[in-house]
């Protein structure tokens, strides 16, 4: 039996993140949108946002990484999870 | 701006905005002691503190190159004693208050700064309990308190000159901006947005609209960036109903009377956010 970590695989991150902000925030999500500049989150989701990505990748997200612009999008948190999932070879 | 390491703050209450304020407080590198009844709320204020500042450094409003300040979880009310400023955070039930601030008064020395956290109780009211009145100013920190800048300075009436001018110095190592207004129940903030919620639900009640409709208007139309009741779910429909009283007793006002909507849910112990559920469900729903 083969078990998948769920973070090693980018676009199956992706489709999962997509999934869940579509849910919370009740309105279609393309990958490369402007979560923030779009007024689709708040400042209280974004927080959110980030126990979600820990808890769901079992990923610690501190120092440097913590920052908005991480949050931004889909394609940024994807790209956050692969890099502190030690997934991101390329 | 006054140098950050010259306060020592001291925060009674470890609720929502004791915990707000200590994130606050260490991530400007100011050194807590936060105090609270017992060991497992203490326990669980440090990792929402933890949390909190998380947030702050999310949003990116913790100054640079400042280190974090030292936090000191304690049920021992003397542990205050070293504090250059001390804090009530505790709930909005004038007895309550009461019992604190008089064993507070007597274990600071004189000359330590004295700010009450109140929503509705006036400064004037509570100067009474303590042994010098005049070292007592009211500061209403907003939710969340690491987040918004500015804050609400009540001056009562027989508030020093030179409390003021430290209160002042200790917002602004905080990277605070105060605003001063008289003492009166409610103040200016809370006199104005209490009664407002408070109807808000009663709309509710009424079937008028929902919750969503109501936040709805006031966001869209009006641009308020959180509508009302979204509002109350941030502070606590608990501690709502406690300052809706305390308003009510003091102005006699009928629109301070809590509605009947938000009795129901303070019984049912849907509280808003910090249960999970007020007038939004946030285990699901969206923000």
């Amino acid at each position: 039996m083969t078990t998948v970590n769920p973070a090693a695989d980018p676009k199956a991150v992706e489709a999962q993140l997509l999934a869940f902000l579509t849910e919370r925030i009740k309105a279609p999500v393309e990958p490369a949108d402007d979560l923030f500049r779009a007024g689709l989150v708040s400042s209280m989701f974004a927080m959110q946002l980030v126990v979600h990505l820990e808890d769901t990748y079992d990923i610690e997200i501190v120092g440097p990484e913590l920052t908005l612009d991480h949050f931004r999008s889909v394609e940024a948190m994807t790209a956050l999870v692969l890099r502190l999932s030690g997934k991101n070879d390329g | 701006m006054t140098d950050h390491t010259e306060h020592r703050l001291a925060v009674i209450g470890a609720g929502v905005m004791g915990t707000n304020i200590t994130a606050l407080a260490t991530g400007h590198g100011v050194p807590v002691v936060l105090v609270d009844v017992d060991d497992e709320k203490l326990a669980a204020a440090r990792l929402t503190v933890r949390q909190k500042l998380k947030h702050a450094q999310l949003m990116g409003v913790l100054p640079d190159g400042r280190g974090r300040g030292e936090l000191v979880t304690t049920t021992t009310l003397a542990d205050i004693a070293g504090a250059t400023t001390v804090i009530e955070a505790v709930t909005e039930v004038t007895e309550v208050k009461h019992k604190v601030l008089t064993e507070v008064g007597g274990l600071v020395a004189p000359g330590t700064l004295l700010i009450s956290n109140t929503s509705c109780i006036p400064v004037d009211e509570m100067a009474t309990w303590v042994p010098r009145g005049e070292e007592l100013v009211g500061v209403h920190f907003m939710n969340p308190a690491y987040l918004i800048k500015m804050v609400e300075v009540i001056r009562g009436s027989g508030t020093g000159d030179a409390t003021m001018e430290r209160v002042t110095e200790l917002l602004s190592a905080l990277g605070r901006e105060g605003l001063v207004v008289h003492d009166a129940p409610g103040f200016v903030i809370n006199r104005l947005l209490h009664p407002l919620i408070n109807r808000a639900a009663m709309l509710v009640q009424e079937g008028v609209a929902s919750a969503e409709v109501v936040d709805g208007l006031l966001e869209g139309c009006l641009g308020h960036s959180t509508g009302p009741l979204r509002t109350a779910d941030l502070i606590g429909v608990d501690n709502l109903v406690d300052s809706l009283v305390v308003l009510h007793e003091r102005t006699g006002d009928p629109e301070c009377a809590p509605c009947d909507l938000m009795l129901q849910l303070v019984r049912d112990g849907h509280h808003g956010r910090k249960t999970g559920r007020g007038f939004f469900d946030y285990r699901k729903a969206a923000e």
